[in-house]
C-alpha cells in the first residue's frame, strides 16, 4: 500500500459511487464510499478532493457533504465540460479515483461564538454546505446562522428541500434570490447583494463565508463591508487552475499563494490587494 | 396607532430629514393596501406617486414582445418603489405587481413635485435620496446583467 | 503567509543533514591538485563506483549536458559567446576542458525529468487497478561540471520539491544519490549575473567535489577540494598532488575574473516591492509587444519547476496512464478555469513569470528564484533581458533599443 507522504500523493484511491442525485438539469450530487482499505473518511468544511474518472481526467471538486459523517465523501458537480460530464454520468457501483482532501478549509474555529453569515452564489453553495451542517450540528458553539443564496434562475437552485429545512431551524435565517425570475417564482428577484437588507445581522459579532463567481464575491464583500463587517471577518474561497493539488505543479498560484496549500479559503483582508489586480 | 408622520419620519429613506420637510412630505402621504397580484402601476400609466413599502413583496416586471412578463427585481419591506414621478415625462416604464398582500405609504408625486419646485432645499434633499436608490439599483442591475452563473 | 505562521513541519532533506555533519573550515590542506590528464580517471572511477556520469558534450553546435564515458567527450578547446537571443561556440587555444560558461539546458532535466510516467492503470469492469507505482531503480548520476549558479539552482529546487509540505519522490530518487562535481567559472558570459544574485561564481555548499580549472604555465590542472564526506572518499581514490598557495591564488584570481567580467546585474535591494507595487507599470506593454510566449525561458531556466498532469487512455479504454510533464506559465492553458484563462494577455504572463521568479518565490521559499545564469536572456528569440526589465521598472522609463 502506498505509504505516507513520499509515495504517491499522485495515486488516486478507489472509491465507489453509492448514489447519484440530480439537483438540477446540469448539477448532480455524488455520494462516494471507500472501496478498499479503511472505511473512514474525514475532511474539514471547505476542503476539496482531486476526483479522477478513468479515461477522462482529474479535477478539483469541493466536498459538499456533512463533515460529521465519516463513512462517505459527497460532491456536488455541475456539468460544464468533458471532465465534469464524465463525473456526473457515473453509475452506482462504478469506481472513481480520489486524492485528498486538500486545502485549508473554512475558519470554523474563528467563527465559534460568532454569528455565521454564509453567502453563496450558484454552485458556490456546495463548498459552503459543510459549514451549514457543521453549525447546525454544533448549535451551541455558534450564534445565529444567516444563509444568503443567489442563483441564476429558480431551476438552478440547489438543495431546495434542505434550504426549506434549514430555514425552520432556530436562530437560522435563509434568504434566496434569483437573477431571473419567471411567472411562478414568488421569491426575491435580484442579485444576492439585494438580500442583505433583509438579513438580521450583527456585524460586530459576525463571520462571513463567501463562495461564488469571483465578480459576485467582489460585490458581496463590498456590501458586507457597507454593513459593518471588518475585512478580517470575511472569508472567500478562491478558484484557480489545479493539476496536482499538492503544491508542485505551480498552476494554482494566486499572487504568491498556492491555493492548494494555503487556500482556497482566505480572509478578505489578505485578498483585497490581489483581487483588485486584473489578470493576476 | 402610529401617526403617518412618525412612520414617515422613522423610515430609513427619510432619515436626517429636517422635521419641517418631513411635515411637508406627510402632507402628501396616505396609507394604501394592495392585494396579492394587484397591479400597483403599469407601464405607460402616468407616474404621479411613489411608495414606501411597509409590508409585503412587490415585483417589478418587464413586458416582453412575446411571452410572460419577466420579473427584473423584487422589493420588500422598507424599500422605495418608483422614481419615474420625479423626472419628465412622468410615466411608468415598468409594471409593479404585489406578490402578496402589500401595505405601503403612497406619496403624491404631483404634490411633492410642486413643493420641491417651491422649496429647492426640499427638492435637493429628495433628489439626493433618490439618486442613492437609483445608484444601488443600477449597480445591482449591472451585476445581474453580467450573468455570472451562466456556463460560458 | 510565512511558513512559520502556518506551523509546517518541514521534511528535512537528507542532503542538508549530510552537509551539516561535514563541517570544516577550508584551508590549504583541504585542497589537492588533479592533473587534467587524470580527468578520464575521475570519470572511470565514478563509473566504477556505480554512477552514470553526465557532463558537457558537443552536440548540434552547442555544449549540451549528456552521458560521458571518457574525457574525450568533454568540449575541450571550445568556449561559448552569449548575448540576448544569441549563442555561438568559438574555439579557444588553451585546451581547457570546461572552457565554456553554461549549456542551453541545465541539469534540471536529469533531476526533474521533462516527462515522467507517474503510474498506469487497468480497468476491470467498473473498477480500476493502479500498477507500477514504484519508481524503477536507476544508476545514480554523477553530474560533472556543475557551475555555481547551477548548484544554487539545484539547492533551490531541493527547497521546492523536497522541503515543503510534500516530497516529490521522483526528484528525490534522482537527486539524493546524485554525485555533484562543481567546476567553478573562471570567465563570465555577457549574459551572466550570478555575482549580483549572490549565487556565484564561488560554488556554495552542496557539491561533493569543488574544482577550479587552472591552465597556463605549462601545467593544466584542477584545484579540487571535497565538499562532503562522500566527495572526500572519492578523492582518495584519485591520483592527486598537494596544492600550493600559488595554485590557490591562481584559482581565486580566475574566479574573481569571472565575477569582474560580469556586465549585467540585478540590484536585489527592494526588488520584491518593486515588482509587487508596479503591477500596472507601462513597461509591461513594452515587454508584451516583444514576448512571443514561446516558453523558452521557462524551459532553459534551472529553477522553473512547473509541470502539468496528463491523463491518457488507450483506444479500447482498458488502460490508462498518468504522465507528468514540464509546463510553462506562458501557456494559455496554464491559468485556464471554467470561463477562460485568467492570464489572457502575453503581458500578464510575462509579468507573472518575472514576479514569481524575483518576488513571490521569496515569500514562498525564502530565497529569490533566480540564480543569474542568464539562460533566459541568451535563449529568448527576441532577446528580452530580465536584468533590463528590472532596471526599466526601477527607472520608470523605457530602455533598450527594441
Amino acid at each position: 500500500m502506498a505509504s505516507a507522504v513520499t509515495t504517491d500523493a499522485m495515486i488516486p484511491q478507489s472509491y465507489l459511487i453509492r448514489d447519484v442525485a440530480k439537483e438540477t438539469y446540469d448539477t448532480f450530487t455524488l455520494k462516494l464510499v471507500p472501496d478498499t482499505g479503511s472505511n473512514h473518511t474525514q475532511f474539514q468544511p471547505g476542503q476539496f478532493s482531486m476526483l479522477w474518472v478513468f479515461g477522462v481526467g482529474e479535477l478539483p471538486i469541493s466536498i459538499s457533504g456533512d463533515p460529521g459523517e465519516h463513512d462517505r465523501l459527497v460532491y456536488t458537480v455541475r456539468s460544464v465540460g468533458q471532465a465534469t460530464n464524465g463525473l456526473v454520468t457515473r453509475t452506482v457501483g462504478e469506481a472513481v479515483g480520489v486524492r485528498g482532501p486538500y486545502g485549508n478549509g473554512w475558519p470554523m474555529q474563528a467563527a465559534r461564538g460568532h454569528d455565521v453569515i454564509v453567502v453563496a452564489g450558484g454552485i458556490g453553495l456546495a463548498p459552503l454546505r459543510p459549514v451549514i451542517y457543521e453549525v447546525l450540528s454544533h448549535r451551541e458553539d455558534y450564534g445565529r446562522l444567516v444563509i444568503l443564496y443567489g442563483a441564476r434562475s429558480p431551476r438552478d437552485l440547489l438543495y431546495r428541500k434542505e434550504l426549506a429545512t434549514w430555514s425552520r431551524q432556530k436562530e437560522t435565517q435563509v434568504l434566496t434570490s434569483v437573477d431571473y425570475g419567471g411567472m411562478s417564482w414568488r421569491g426575491h428577484v435580484g442579485v444576492v447583494t439585494t438580500l442583505f437588507k433583509y438579513a438580521r445581522l450583527k456585524p460586530a459579532r459576525s463571520v462571513a463565508m463567501v463562495c461564488g463567481p469571483e465578480i459576485m464575491m467582489r460585490f458581496v464583500t463590498r456590501e458586507l463591508e457597507n454593513y459593518g463587517l471588518s475585512r478580517s471577518d470575511i472569508y472567500l474561497s478562491m478558484e484557480r487552475n489545479m493539476k496536482c493539488g499538492i503544491g508542485f505543479c505551480g498552476h494554482c498560484q494566486f499572487g504568491p499563494h498556492f491555493l492548494c496549500k494555503e487556500g482556497p479559503v482566505f480572509p478578505y483582508e489578505h485578498l483585497r490587494p490581489l483581487l483588485e489586480k486584473y489578470e493576476l | 396607532m402610529e401617526t403617518l408622520e412618525r412612520v414617515i419620519a422613522e423610515h430609513p429613506f427619510l432619515a436626517d430629514l429636517d422635521s419641517s420637510f418631513t411635515r411637508l412630505m406627510v402632507g402628501c402621504a396616505k396609507n394604501v393596501r394592495f392585494n396579492r397580484n394587484d397591479y400597483i402601476f403599469r407601464e405607460g400609466d402616468p407616474a404621479n406617486e411613489f411608495y414606501l413599502i411597509r409590508e409585503g413583496k412587490v415585483a417589478v416586471e418587464v413586458l416582453p414582445a412575446q411571452g410572460k412578463p419577466i420579473i427584473v427585481a423584487t422589493l420588500g419591506e422598507g424599500e422605495i418603489l418608483g422614481w419615474s414621478w420625479l423626472l419628465p415625462p412622468y410615466e411608468w416604464k415598468l409594471n409593479a405587481r404585489a406578490l402578496d398582500n402589500v401595505r405601503a405609504i403612497s406619496l403624491d408625486g404631483k404634490c411633492l413635485r410642486t413643493k420641491c419646485e417651491d422649496n429647492h432645499d426640499l427638492g435637493y434633499e429628495v433628489l439626493k435620496r433618490f439618486a442613492r436608490i437609483i445608484e444601488q439599483r443600477l449597480e445591482a442591475t449591472r451585476l445581474q446583467l453580467l450573468d455570472v452563473y451562466a456556463i460560458k | 503567509m510565512g511558513r512559520a505562521e502556518r506551523g509546517l513541519v518541514v521534511a528535512e532533506s537528507a542532503l542538508a543533514a549530510r552537509e551539516r555533519s561535514w563541517n570544516g573550515a577550508v584551508s590549504l590542506e583541504d585542497y589537492a591538485l588533479l592533473a587534467a590528464s587524470e580527468m578520464g580517471c575521475l570519470i572511470s572511477t565514478l563509473a566504477r563506483e556505480g554512477y552514470s556520469v553526465v557532463g558537457p558534450t558537443l552536440r548540434d553546435g552547442a555544449v549540451v549536458y549528456g552521458p560521458i564515458e571518457s574525457a574525450q567527450n568533454l568540449p575541450q578547446g571550445w568556449t561559448d559567446e552569449h548575448a540576448p537571443g544569441k549563442y555561438q561556440l568559438e574555439p579557444r587555444n588553451d585546451g581547457a576542458l570546461f572552457g565554456y560558461v553554461n549549456s542551453p539546458q541545465s541539469w534540471k532535466k536529469f533531476l526533474h525529468p521533462p516527462e515522467v510516467r507517474l503510474w498506469e492503470a487497468e480497468r476491470h469492469g467498473s473498477s480500476f487497478h493502479i500498477l507500477n507505482n514504484e519508481p524503477k531503480p536507476e544508476k545514480p548520476k554523477a553530474l560533472l561540471g556543475v557551475r555555481a549558479c547551477e548548484l544554487a539552482a539545484i539547492r533551490i529546487q531541493d527547497r521546492v520539491l523536497l522541503e515543503d509540505r510534500y516530497r516529490d519522490p521522483i526528484y528525490e530518487a534522482h537527486r539524493c544519490r546524485a554525485f555533484l562535481i562543481a567546476v567553478q567559472c573562471t570567465q563570465a558570459a555577457s549574459t551572466c549575473f550570478c555575482a549580483s544574485m549572490g549565487t556565484g561564481p564561488v560554488a556554495s555548499e552542496g557539491a561533493d567535489l569543488v574544482m577550479t580549472e587552472l591552465t597556463g604555465g605549462g601545467s593544466h590542472r584542477f584545484l579540487v577540494r571535497a565538499g562532503t564526506e562522500r566527495g572526500s572518499e572519492l578523492l582518495v581514490k584519485l591520483r592527486t598532488t598537494a596544492a600550493t598557495e600559488a595554485d590557490l591564488r591562481q584559482a581565486e584570481a580566475g574566479v574573481q575574473a569571472a565575477a569582474d567580467g560580469q556586465v549585467r546585474s540585478i540590484d536585489q535591494n527592494g526588488v520584491q516591492e518593486l515588482l509587487y507595487q508596479n503591477f500596472e507599470h507601462p513597461r509591461w506593454e513594452h515587454v508584451a509587444a516583444r514576448c512571443l510566449s514561446c516558453t523558452n525561458c521557462t524551459m532553459v531556466c534551472p529553477t522553473c519547476f512547473c509541470t502539468t498532469v496528463e491523463d491518457t487512455s488507450s483506444v479500447t479504454g482498458d488502460h490508462a496512464e498518468r504522465w507528468r510533464k514540464w509546463d510553462s506559465c506562458f501557456t494559455m492553458a496554464f491559468s485556464y478555469i471554467h470561463g477562460g484563462s485568467v492570464r489572457n494577455s502575453a503581458k500578464s504572463r510575462y509579468r507573472q513569470w518575472i514576479t514569481h521568479k524575483l518576488a513571490a518565490w521569496k515569500d514562498q521559499f525564502g530565497t529569490s528564484g533566480c540564480v543569474g545564469c542568464g539562460r533566459c536572456i541568451t535563449w529568448c528569440p527576441v532577446g528580452i533581458d530580465i536584468t533590463e526589465e528590472v532596471r526599466a521598472l526601477r527607472d520608470g522609463g523605457n530602455h533598450g533599443d527594441s
